[in-house]
């Protein structure tokens, strides 16, 4: 891939905002999700979770749950074949135990059995000898020296020696003289933030049915990001081929990264394997919350050199994550954004990652991202509030452009982050005037996006209507997104294009939809699918007019003769070709499979003015915007909504979201009534304004958009809220308690 | 000669080089020259890494062109949700 791609054009299709494809079948309950799958014969998982936070399995006695009538299959860890390793083998001991338990919640045993009742009475029957041991679920207690430690062995080998062997990983990014850069400062500011652990938050729980057949060959139905790699996880934690899997992805509630591994899929693998019969498990929101994976659990330290003017001359992180009970790289990325908005002569940005008995995280929009940019962007805030400064106009003096060395190391091409702090120091948001007891906020954010391996088959029907077949769940839109850049190629109305989801034996491998991937690289895939079919169908016209094939172009759905030496042909409609196409050489398809490269940085910034009661601490946010630069926006709504719907998961960050665990290591909120995510009534209208400023690794200039939106709202409303109540706010969330212990301390 | 820069914490791989001199044209040969010159980085290499070529960061894609002027920089694996 090359940064040539990129070409500027005029759009019939790209832009517009046609009727989702997905919307009546989601509206009328047509389509089928992870718990919507049925079979023959099937039974019903279950898992035993561990009550306790970290505890020695001595043994577990499963003979009274066998007994049981109607008790098919059970599974402990010691059932795992053992043929996993690397993080295939962290995903099976995370879905079963193999020895010890690791967070309340962590599964010590699986039944598979003919009802719920059945399954349900068979894990009460299932004896398990626990041997309690010393448990740390706090980052802060978990990174020092004396710490009970979760796993012995795993201390990373450049942890620094003051922290604990609870510390697995270290990483340090950045250039310059810091020492030099501090010296030139007017002012210099150092704290220490804290962010806790979050979940994504789908409103689906994790469903599967494995069906194990007894030629050893197996269907799986689940609800992921990623049936591919679902696929791979099981094959490898099973010791399986690949091809020996089928795996199909249903429609997803929601994933938002939280859907880019399996908490379940195995074990239903191993149940039917077991019982010879269909398997199908659904959490419950309880298991959801307790045995899925959170976000990262955060504790920042920032230092930042500025002039009186603005100017920043040296800035400095070291960061702690904390992922639960295994090693994770999310500090990789944590610290590689923690300054990359900026121009910088002096950075660096360490982070070091914590176990804790927690649930091993995962993925959740630009993982990492969020925590460490909150702590730069809110010490950056305060900086403009001791020097008098305006904030975008220091962040316009600071930002990061073409040309600039960013902070974790590549030259930028061309990025937004200047015409987006243009756009919102114009906008009439920045300078609307504000009520007693409110503040404004704003922050900027970043994310690096990504491409990855990616295939597509674009099939010309003889009708003249093409399907589309990619192997991407759809979790933002993105068959639209494909329909409406093949029928923008291929010259044909919108609805006349069909995109579906392959399970994993219809196509090649295809990433996991992450990274802010799909649109950008699946959309690159599906372009060039259509112009190789468009090429075949050049060559069908030029045979049927006894002409040249280069000697034919495609124009708005019709092959044309390239000029009038080509001869005089009336123009072939796609249509047309396509009917012909059994006599004229057969069945016509694009096919186009890659690796994509050059997804190009995403940045957004985004204002927000919120309402404090001084009374009960509670946060009313009053108006939102979010300005992000798009690449070329295919589908605006989808953008739109990517854009707004990062926005309220940062909001719910912000101010409530925080898992809360008791003294006894276990979690005391697992449910939507005390983990407080914010619903419509809780927002106003979050406003959008979309940038586009183009890729020059796409052919239509897309950039992800998926992710960026979700970075910027814990510092846009932690500066927000400090601007309200008056008093500097360095921990999330700002729950109305917290809110109300600031004010008091003020 | 591509001149590879080298993230802060594994420096200690490269006797505290941040840069590193290799002859390679392709990012798979600079992973390749970057072992064969410091093997302490294999273990991190065959984790997964990416790469900044010119400013584009390329995730895992073997054949892509480097040029002996290129700004190269060795990232961790990108990841995302």
């Amino acid at each position: 891939m090359a940064l040539d791609e990129y070409q500027k054009r005029d759009f019939k299709v790209i832009g517009k905002r046609v009727s989702r494809p997905d919307g009546i079948d989601k509206v009328t309950g047509r389509a089928l999700y992870g718990a919507d799958f049925y079979a023959p014969g099937m039974l019903v998982g279950k898992v035993l979770r561990s009550p306790h936070a970290h505890a020695k399995i001595n043994s577990i006695d499963t003979s009274a749950a066998a007994k049981l009538p109607g008790v098919k299959a059970i599974v402990t860890g010691n059932d795992w074949p053992g043929h996993a390793a690397g993080e295939a083998l962290m995903v099976q001991e995370n879905n079963l135990a193999m020895g010890k338990a690791l967070f309340d919640g962590h599964g010590v045993a699986a039944v598979a059995a003919t009802s719920p009742d059945v399954a349900d009475a068979a894990l009460k029957l299932i004896k398990v000898d626990y041997e309690l041991l010393p448990h740390v679920t706090d980052i802060a207690e978990a990174v020092k020296p004396g710490s009970p430690i979760v796993t012995e062995g795993v201390r990373g080998k450049k942890v620094p020696e003051d922290m604990s062997d609870n510390c697995t990983g270290y990483c340090a990014f950045g250039h310059g003289d810091l020492e030099a850069g501090f010296a030139k400062a007017d002012l210099i500011l150092e704290r220490t933030f804290k962010t806790s652990s979050t979940h994504q938050g789908y409103i689906e729980p994790h469903a599967c049915l494995a069906t194990f057949g007894p030629d050893g060959r197996a269907d799986l139905f689940c609800c992921t990001q990623g049936h591919y790699y679902i696929r791979q996880l099981c094959a490898e934690i099973l010791g399986l081929d690949q091809s020996s899997i089928r795996v199909t992805a249903s429609e997803i509630g929601g994933g938002f990264g939280g859907k880019t591994t399996a908490f379940i899929e195995p074990i239903a693998m191993l149940l039917s394997q077991k019982a010879g019969r269909p398997v199908k498990m659904v959490m419950t929101r309880d298991e959801v919350f307790k045995a899925t994976g959170p976000t990262v659990a955060s504790m920042s330290d920032i230092k930042i050199g500025m002039t009186s003017d603005g100017k920043i001359t040296a800035a400095e992180a070291l960061i702690r994550y904390e992922g639960g009970a295994w090693h994770n790289d999310t500090i990789y990325p944590g610290a590689q954004s923690a300054f990359a908005c900026y121009d910088l002569e002096a950075v660096m940005a360490r982070g070091v990652n914590v176990l804790t008995n927690r649930p091993k995280q995962a993925a959740y929009r630009a993982p990492g991202a969020p925590q460490s940019i909150y702590a730069v962007e809110s010490v950056i805030d305060e900086m403009c509030q001791q020097l008098g400064l305006d904030p975008i106009d220091t962040r316009l003096k600071n930002a990061a452009k073409k040309g600039t060395k960013s902070s974790y190391g590549p030259t930028y091409d061309e990025i937004g982050l200047i015409p987006l702090l243009e756009a919102a120091k114009a906008h009439p948001h920045y300078s609307a005037p504000l009520g007693k007891n409110q503040g404004r906020g704003f922050s900027c954010g970043f994310w690096f996006n990504f491409g990855g391996e990616t295939s597509v088959t674009l099939g010309i029907n003889f009708d003249g209507t093409a399907t589309l077949v990619e192997g991407n769940p759809d979790i933002g839109g993105s068959r639209a997104s494909m329909s409406m850049m093949a029928a923008e190629e291929l010259g044909i109305p919108y609805e006349k294009v069909r995109t579906v989801i392959a399970d994993t034996a219809s196509l090649g491998h295809n990433e996991v939809s992450h990274g802010s991937r799909v649109t950008f690289a699946v959309g690159l895939a599906t372009i060039k699918a259509a112009r190789a079919a468009i090429k075949e169908m050049c060559r069908r016209a030029a045979a049927v007019w006894g002409i040249d094939e280069d000697a034919v172009v495609w124009e708005d759905g019709f092959a044309k003769p390239a000029g009038p030496n080509a001869g005089d042909h009336e123009p072939m409609s796609l249509a047309e070709i396509a009917k012909n196409s059994p006599r004229t050489g057969g069945p016509i398809s694009g096919h186009h499979e890659v690796t994509a490269e050059g997804a190009g940085v995403s940045f957004g910034v985004h204002l927000c003015d919120l309402e404090v009661d001084p009374e009960t601490g509670a946060t009313e946010v009053k108006r939102y915007t979010v300005f992000q630069d798009a690449g070329k926006a295919i589908h605006p709504d989808y953008v739109e909504g990517q854009m707004q719907g990062g926005a309220v998961q940062g909001i719910g960050w912000a101010l409530n979201e925080e898992y809360i665990y008791g003294s006894d290591g276990r979690l005391q909120n697992a449910g939507f009534l005390d983990y407080r995510i914010p619903v419509a009534s809780d927002l106003p209208k979050i406003d959008t304004v979309i940038l586009e400023i183009p890729n020059p690794g796409h052919p239509y200039g897309v950039r992800g958009v998926g992710e960026t939106g979700i970075v910027p709202p814990l510092a846009a409303l932690s500066n927000a809220v400090s601007h309200a109540i008056g008093k500097r706010m360095f921990e999330l969330p700002m729950s109305p308690p917290r809110i109300l212990a600031a004010i008091k301390d003020a | 000669m591509v001149k590879v820069q080298i993230w802060g914490s594994l420096r200690s791989m490269t006797d505290d080089c941040e840069f590193v001199e290799v002859e390679a044209s392709t990012f798979k040969g600079v992973l390749d020259a970057l072992v064969r010159a410091h093997p302490a980085l294999k273990e991190q290499i065959d984790a997964g890494v990416s790469m900044g070529i010119d400013g584009l960061i390329v995730r895992e894609s073997w054949f892509y062109p480097v040029k002996p002027d290129s700004e190269v920089v060795l990232m961790p694996l990108m990841q995302g949700g």
